[in-house]
């Protein structure tokens, strides 16, 4: 049972410094996170509620969440199925390259979005080497949702990898074997004994993932085109209403985007939480 | 069903983790596989279960269930059971779960069931004493509870041997005592062939019926463990079974020589070593003819049956150890820093350069 440690006046601690890093902490936290928020609340608070809905419910904004939420599904799914197969071939396999395959993992995080952005969209172009290849036999990438599903596809598989690969690490090959010893092929030994396993983490980092894509703006502007009810997704609405000092209208949307992200997590994280506590007997 | 080894062989790489070894085990036997880390039983093992795969260059091996030809069969189809040291329990499932898994992954046509696999399970459970705790999940039990639903587990699909690695290796002595005790029993209802590792001296030679002494990727004696305890072929099985004092000197004209200490024994010239077990030295207060080993007690431990007693002198490079009953330490008063002289009842010695057998001799 974890114990939430909480400061009551005048107990003495065996681990010193708590209300220095807890200070440190929240105060971080405020700057950091808490401010920025406040702020667009604040930014709200000059609307009254039909004003509120009237934006958020306009015509091209709901049709950029439709274009966002689809594609960072479809981007999500891509995700999960070939985050976990780079996740498994890394923890399972020794191959000449690992390591480097490893840290390219993270050049998602690590490329300046816009940098991605623009590469992607030169490539998927008509002139480009991916799209000059595609576009003849019918599939065209750049300035279509494939082409926003695939930038987003492209900042967010890291999730998915980083959060499956130590959960597969600390699962051990004994219970591949077990289970092969037992008679099961390798088809059901990984329906019933490896996925049960990895769930958890496979849902939390295509959640994750999935969140991400929400938000993500520099990598997809790009490549997407940007035609209104088409390829607009909700962070260029967002940034569009800047651009016409529109910061209440601005605030609106961003504060569905932040009720959404924060909904899924929240239930991603009560999701696990059960999950963990399942497998570890009550003691997680 | 018998296990046939012949001519297995294994190489991690460039090292030689198995010399070829042939090895016959018998029906309804339980056989330890004995040795240090790394002397390549887990290898051994692994490699009958079908978990590695052996050698198949310069010469490939061959390994027989009975009549049956396993060589290159999958370990799925091996119809093995095999208990890992570290339980390998599948987390999200319950103990019945975990039992009843190999019967529910069998292709339709062999399933039992799903009465007759509840049936099964229950009754292995009940054998394994756990029937009370069939819906927990592992991680609720206690170690040696994990390794009982493992065995449970690994029998359930009736396999035609059970293979065992360290199986009570993760446990704590109590609970690895209990374990052994009732392992041997079951061993003896249900009378299925057995091999299991072990590092452990003590637990191969409480447990099997014939012991294999494995060191460096070859196997160095196979016996029944009272043989191996008391004519071991060679000094690395000796020094393996037990507590060794070694006693290292010149032999001239029939006395062996090690400072002011010497022994009177019947062997040609030259250097020698001999070995001697703790409960082979005896230990007085006045020389005999035979031998004037001076020693003084540095350490004394009276728990168990008997006491054992830490001996040093200048002329002995290790401390010696030796056991001596209760009666004897009480008649001779012993404490530590008292000077008492040791007789060796028994010895033995090896000569690393000949293969001829030990020769043993007595004393006083």
């Amino acid at each position: 049972m974890r114990q939430l440690a909480i400061w009551r006046p005048g107990s003495t601690r065996v681990l010193p410094g708590f209300g220095l890093s807890m200070g440190i902490s929240v105060l971080f936290i405020s700057l950091v996170l808490l401010l920025p928020i406040t702020g667009l609340f604040g930014q709200l608070a000059g609307l009254s509620l039909a004003q509120y809905w009237a934006i958020i419910s306009e015509g091209r904004v709901v049709a950029s969440y439709m274009v966002t939420i689809g594609a960072a599904a479809v981007a999500a799914v891509v995700n999960a199925v070939f985050g976990l197969l780079m996740a498994w071939v890394l923890v399972r396999y020794e191959f000449p390259g690992k390591r480097l395959l490893d840290a390219l993992m993270d050049l998602p995080f690590a490329l300046p979005t816009a940098v991605a952005g623009i590469t992607l969209a030169t490539l998927y172009a008509g002139s480009g080497w991916m799209g000059g290849l595609l576009e003849p036999l019918g599939f065209q990438v750049a300035y279509t949702w494939v082409g926003i599903a695939l930038a987003m596809a492209f900042t967010s598989i890291p999730f998915v990898v980083r959060t499956v690969q130590p959960v597969l690490e600390d699962l051990p090959a004994e219970v591949d074997e077990a289970a092969m010893s037992l008679g099961a092929t390798d088809g059901v030994a990984f329906r019933r004994v490896i996925m049960p396993h990895l769930w958890p983490a496979l849902v939390t980092g295509t959640g994750l993932a999935f969140v991400r894509s929400l938000g993500e703006f520099g990598a997809i502007i790009f490549i997407a085109g940007n035609m209104p009810y088409e390829t607009e997704i909700t962070a260029l609405m967002i940034f569009v209403k800047l651009q016409e000092y529109d910061y209440a209208g601005a605030s609106a949307v961003a504060s569905v985007v932040l009720f959404v992200s924060l909904t899924l997590l929240l239930l991603i994280n009560i999701w696990q939480g059960r999950f963990v506590r399942r497998l570890h007997g009550g003691k997680g | 069903m018998s296990i046939r080894l012949q001519n297995i062989a294994k190489h991690f790489s460039s090292t030689q983790a198995l010399e070829p070894i042939n090895l016959d085990i018998h029906e309804g036997e339980l056989v330890g596989l004995l040795g240090p880390s790394g002397s390549g039983k887990t290898t051994l093992l692994r490699i009958i279960a079908g978990l590695e795969s052996a050698d198949r260059s310069p010469q490939a091996g061959k390994i027989l269930f009975g009549d049956r030809d396993v060589t290159n069969v999958h370990v799925r189809d091996r119809r093995i059971g095999f208990v890992f040291q570290h339980y390998a329990l599948f987390r999200h499932m319950s103990v019945y779960d975990n039992v009843a898994f190999g019967l529910t992954v069998m292709p339709k046509k062999r399933r039992p069931s799903s009465g007759e696999i509840r049936a099964r399970v229950f009754r292995l459970l009940e054998m394994v004493q756990l029937q009370h705790l069939a819906n927990r999940l592992p991680a609720q039990l206690s170690g040696g509870q994990q390794q009982r639903v493992s065995l449970a587990r690994a029998l359930a699909v009736e396999p035609d041997v059970l293979l065992l690695d360290e199986p009570f290796g993760a446990l704590d002595a109590k609970v690895r005592q209990d374990l052994r005790r009732w392992l041997r029993r079951l061993h003896d209802e249900l009378n299925f062939t057995s091999v299991f590792v072990t590092h452990d001296q003590e637990e191969a030679l409480e447990l099997s019926d014939r012991v294999v002494v494995m060191s460096n990727g070859r196997i160095e004696q196979i016996d029944t463990p009272d043989t191996l305890y008391r004519s071991p072929k060679n000094r690395f099985v000796f020094e393996f079974l037990g507590d060794v004092n070694h006693l290292e000197g010149k032999v001239h004209n029939g006395v062996l020589t090690c400072g002011d200490a010497h022994l009177n024994v019947d062997l040609p010239n030259g250097d020698e070593e001999l070995l001697l077990r703790p409960h082979e030295i005896r230990l007085t207060e006045q020389p005999s003819a035979e031998s004037h080993l001076p020693v003084t007690i540095t350490a004394i431990s009276p728990v168990g049956a008997e006491v054992r007693v830490e001996l040093e002198a200048d002329w002995l490079v290790k401390p010696w150890l030796a056991t001596v009953r209760h009666a004897d330490f009480e008649r001779l008063e012993m404490s530590r820093g008292q000077r008492l002289f040791a007789h060796p009842r028994h010895w033995h010695r090896f000569k690393e350069d000949t293969k001829a057998p030990a020769k043993q001799g007595r004393a006083a």
